[in-house]
């Protein structure tokens, strides 16, 4: 597979001069508001150790601003556990959030029978009123657990804090415990209040910890199969997680847990039993990465599964790492089988949209991983930036030791995670670690956005509606990519936009199928006909006849 | 199977709610503010609320949701949001060059207690508010009522902080047309017109949510009522407020501030609801029906005798709002319907005693229940089987398991279009609920009918 390099396109970015864009975006701001957001756009330059420029990230959005955030009930109950079938997810609190949280991130699941519990159709909530406002709510949710309990008999129940929750004082690991208890199932409850942290990141962090502590090695029977691994930050919306299953499957590998596409309680229970884990979106779940290789020894290494180029390098990573020929053999078969079907598609679609340029402002490494599928197709990303991420994840993990943690990041929780005298079992020696790196594969690794993007690119942090408005202006790019509330004032400008977060319509988009399907959605976007009908004829030509034409 | 784990017997439940039929305020007092032209409506809480919020409508609507928030973080949640609010107002104005900021507290700024007024008072007086701007506010706790009460107490504020008497009355009525959709204000507004009543109609969100695609973004659309109007509603002769949960306060509130009285309908929505707000506005106004009115009603009724036969002793579940699901039912009881069992997420014991009134003819045991769950009649479903469903897109879980039709009506509605351009209220809005109606019966027995009785005319 070839992909593009930078400097054989005639490139917009080159011609613009970032830091003059710079000035411009945040001209306008009250002098202190300009000072901070100056220091979340920063001009890409990636020098030949790879280090990229410092930018500001995870800090508190600009009240007013109108920023594409959202908060830490949103990252914990939506993301992270979101996509969870046969954990009953109970939000405690008054109703909205749970209502909002409802089947609209387009998480797809496949439970296995009939019988099998799926309660992803389901909102559960305590639905809190006043009274328990005033006088607390623990009574209203421990009533509320037991009915779910007595209607639904679900292996576990997980509880999760509202607003107002965390300020009333309720406390639900207190009633999470007490019912655990009493039903002889698994409850435990997140206090994942909206306010906590400065984003949904927070809330990754708080399901991670969640999941690791109350369900990751409950279970220790050894799965079936060879080459067990986890699937880690891939939510299975619009099937991208069945399309990756469909590869690990052809190439023989065993998939012992997804978090959490997909995913089941039991599979949770038993990840540890995997000899290494993938990461997928680094931003939303490496903690439970980290936290399983202290605790069991499983290394990981990011992956990447969004492009055919991307996941090709990802399945030989994973075959390099087993170093098991039969394994490679069976890899570089079904790239083989693959290959051809997304070349001719790719050659097709690029005739139509190479040169065209795309901007990305999207998630904690959607913005990242979905650059290699424009580039594969010719197009060109002029600006690009997270809306959550941290500066790891713009800058790599190299940055990590440098982080300042701030008021708000630090009131989430840091687990102490110590190796497991019992099931602690490194799976690699120095010796394999020392060829893998040979092999030019790092674990533990993730190199970020920036050190991909070409020098000049802007890279924005948490940008809002404002700064939006003004590139649409100065780069009148072809397409933009972010979430749906940015989605209609993109395309009211005339320009396409894809929404990135649940895709709104179609996919997967991953793997060598998920390719196919994104070009030909790229292609449709920035190709439909109906941006040529935006003005009336009388619009385009307004000047008046003087008389009837058939005078 | 969608929804698998739905038992058929009812437990009765008294903490765990399940499907909700309802969301909470704030989402309500975003949608009003928006009809307010120039205006940005701004959440005091948590960012996680405005993004839920714009996300829902956005997906509702498929059309730019502005607003702003005051991004509470942890330190704000224990000190009080008044920083964060000074701070947006004076980034929004700058920025933004809003006329009006529409500021809605949520649960965890009520659950702290900021007092807005105060605030905004403060932001004043720090001349964070340009001359000629306005900030108003309404209280919108998410643990009280529904997003129909964050609705009508946003209409309120509009009356509250803006309206004001001139001290002569103007030859001129207002409207309140309730939470409905933009393309329903339209008619309302034209109906109104029709009679040649001048009205000053607020909110008003048509041309703000269902807004023309020219290649230009506009950050406040062309549509919404203006700050001018807003102000001379207090020298209307009088205020004609349809659905009484949602419109009711604000009439009321322009009553006790403006003296300017008022008549609170039901939503026009159907023959006899239409036929009383035309009726009332007639008699406010001094005015004649004109023909074209008559004809437009004639219209409905017409079709209602053509297709009689189907309609006849149908049985319906509705889910819904209780302005909408008041003015409903009743409409499908005219048309020898059986709505059998409806429930609304909203509190309100007087919502179960007026659907139970409006069906105490139909001949078949009635199910209601305020502050109920879409799990409720779902489970009502099935041991008491129905011809068609009605409500929104969530209904359609219920709709595949059980094979039943739906139409979709009310909010949110995230899986179809129509609803921001086609009005479902006054007669014409009545035709086009019987046409969604008849496709969904029809297509139904066109699709199970036995060959030998498939038919070509229907």
């Amino acid at each position: 597979m070839t992909t593009l390099a930078p400097e054989d396109l005639g490139s917009l970015v080159l011609d613009i001069n970032a830091e003059e864009v710079k000035k411009e975006l945040v001209g306008k701001y009250p002098t202190k508001v300009a000072r901070k957001r100056a220091k979340q756009i920063v001009a890409n330059r990636v020098e030949p150790d790879l280090t990229v420029p410092e930018i500001q990230s995870n800090v508190r959005t600009v009240p007013g601003l109108i920023s594409q955030r959202g908060c830490t009930y949103a990252g914990c109950k939506g993301v992270v556990l979101g996509p969870t079938r046969d954990i009953l997810n109970l939000t405690h609190g008054p109703i909205g959030c749970g209502f909002y949280s409802w089947l609209t991130r387009r998480n797809q699941t496949r439970p296995k029978g009939p019988e099998d519990h799926n309660f992803m159709t389901y909102c559960f909530s305590t639905d809190m009123q006043d009274e328990q406002i005033i006088f607390g709510g623990e009574k209203k949710l421990r009533q509320a657990i037991q009915e779910a309990y007595d209607i639904f008999k679900p292996k576990a129940i997980g509880i999760f804090a509202t607003c107002p929750v965390g300020l009333i004082g309720d406390d639900v690991h207190a009633v999470a415990r007490e019912m655990k208890e009493k039903l002889g199932i698994n409850v435990f409850g997140f206090s994942c209040e909206g306010y906590k942290g400065v984003s949904q990141s927070a809330g990754h962090h708080i399901a991670n910890n969640g999941v690791f502590t109350h369900i990751v090695g409950l279970d220790d029977t050894e799965p079936d199969g060879g080459f067990k691994i986890n699937m880690l930050g891939e939510y299975n919306i619009g099937g991208d997680a069945f399309e990756i299953e469909r590869l690990f499957e052809d190439i023989g590998v065993t998939l012992v847990s997804s978090f959490s596409g997909n995913s089941s309680y039991d599979q949770f229970a038993n990840s540890h039993t995997a000899d290494l884990n993938l990461i997928m979106c680094h931003r939303s779940i490496n903690y439970v990465a980290e936290m399983m290789e202290k605790k069991f020894g499983i290394p990981w290494i990011k992956v990447n599964f969004i492009g055919a180029g991307a996941t090709a390098k990802s399945l030989r990573k994973i075959a390099a790492y087993f170093e098991n020929p039969e394994l490679t053999g069976r890899v570089e078969e079904v790239i083989a089988r693959e290959l051809p079907a997304v070349e001719a598609v790719r050659e097709e679609v690029k005739s139509r949209c190479s040169g065209k340029r795309a901007m990305l402002f999207v998630g904690g490494s959607r913005a990242h991983h979905y650059q290699e599928l424009f580039r594969e197709i010719g197009m060109e990303i002029i600006a690009a930036g997270y809306e959550f991420a941290h500066r790891d994840d713009y800058e790599g993990r190299r940055v990590l030791p440098n982080l300042k943690v701030d008021a708000d990041s630090r009131n989430i929780e840091e687990l102490q995670v110590e190796a497991d005298p019992a099931r602690f079992r490194p799976r690699l020696d120095v010796a394999g670690i020392t060829r893998l790196e040979q092999e030019g594969i790092k674990l533990s690794e993730y190199e970020g956005m920036m050190a991909d993007m070409q020098n000049g690119a802007l890279v924005i942090d948490d940008i809002s509606q404002y700064e939006t408005e003004k590139l649409m202006e100065i780069y009148r790019p072809d397409i933009i990519c972010a979430g749906i509330k940015e989605k209609f004032a993109i395309q009211k400008s005339g320009i396409p936009m894809k929404q990135l977060h649940s895709y709104d319509s179609g996919g997967p988009y991953a793997g060598f199928q998920g390719a196919i399907n994104f070009w030909r959605e790229i292609d449709r976007l920035v190709n439909s006909k109906v941006w040529k009908y935006l003005k009336a004829p009388w619009q385009e030509h307004p000047e008046l006849a003087a008389k009837y034409a058939w005078e | 199977m969608l929804l698998r784990h739905t038992p058929k017997e009812v437990h009765e439940r008294t903490a765990l709610t399940v499907n909700p039929a309802k969301t909470c305020q704030p989402i309500g007092a975003m949608y009003a503010a928006l009809g307010i032209h120039r205006c940005l409506p701004h959440s005091h809480g948590s960012q996680g609320c405005y993004a839920y919020h714009r996300s829902t409508l956005t997906r509702h609507y498929k059309e730019p949701v502005m607003a702003a928030t005051s991004a509470f973080t942890e330190g704000a949640s224990v000190f009080g949001g008044q920083a964060n609010l000074l701070q947006a107002i004076n980034n929004i104005f700058t920025v933004y060059e809003p006329e009006v900021i529409a500021v809605h507290t949520t649960c965890l700024s009520e659950t702290i207690g900021d007092d807005i007024p105060q605030i905004v008072a403060k932001a004043r007086d720090e001349g964070k508010i340009p001359p000629g701007r306005y900030v108003i506010h309404a209280n919108t706790p998410s643990y009280v009522g529904s997003h129909v009460t964050g609705f009508a107490n946003m209409v309120k504020g509009m009356v509250d902080y803006l309206a004001e008497k001139n001290g002569h009355k103007e030859h001129r009525v207002n409207l309140i047309p309730g939470y409905v959709e933009p393309c329903d204000m339209e008619e309302i507004k034209r109906l109104a017109g029709e009679l040649g009543v001048p009205v000053i109609m607020f909110p008003d969100t048509s041309n703000v949510l269902n807004s023309p695609q020219t290649g230009r973004f506009h950050m406040y659309p062309a549509g919404g009522t203006t700050v001018a109007e807003l102000i001379a509603a207090g020298s209307s002769l009088g205020t004609v407020a349809l659905g009484s949960l949602a419109s009711g306060p604000a009439a009321r509130a322009l009553d006790t501030k403006c003296k300017v009285p008022c008549e609170i309908l039901n939503l026009p929505i159907g023959l006899q609801a239409t036929d009383a707000f035309i009726d009332t506005l007639r008699r406010i106004a001094g005015v004649t029906v004109p023909e074209s009115i008559n004809i437009e009603r004639g219209r409905l009724v017409d079709v209602i005798t053509d297709m009689h036969q189907y309609f006849y002793h149908r049985k319906v579940a509705l889910a819904g709002d209780p302005d909408q699901l008041v003015a409903l039912t009743e409409f499908l009881v005219d048309l020898d319907m059986w709505p059998i069992h409806i429930v609304t997420g909203t509190p309100g014991k007087k919502f179960e005693k007026r659907i139970k009134e409006i069906t105490k003819e139909v001949p078949h045991e009635v199910n209601v229940r305020a502050a109920g769950d879409m799990f409720l009649l779902h489970q009502w479903l099935k041991s008491g089987p129905v011809d068609l469903l009605m409500g929104n897109s969530y209904l359609k879980y219920i709709a595949r398991d059980e094979d039943i039709p739906l139409v979709r009506f009310g909010f949110p509605i995230l899986d179809r279009v129509g609803h921001s351009y086609f009005p479902t209220v006054g007669y014409r809005g009545g035709l086009r609920l019987l046409e969604k109606i008849l496709d969904a019966l029809l297509d139904r027995q066109d699709r199970d009918s036995p060959e030998e009785s498939f038919e070509l005319v229907l």
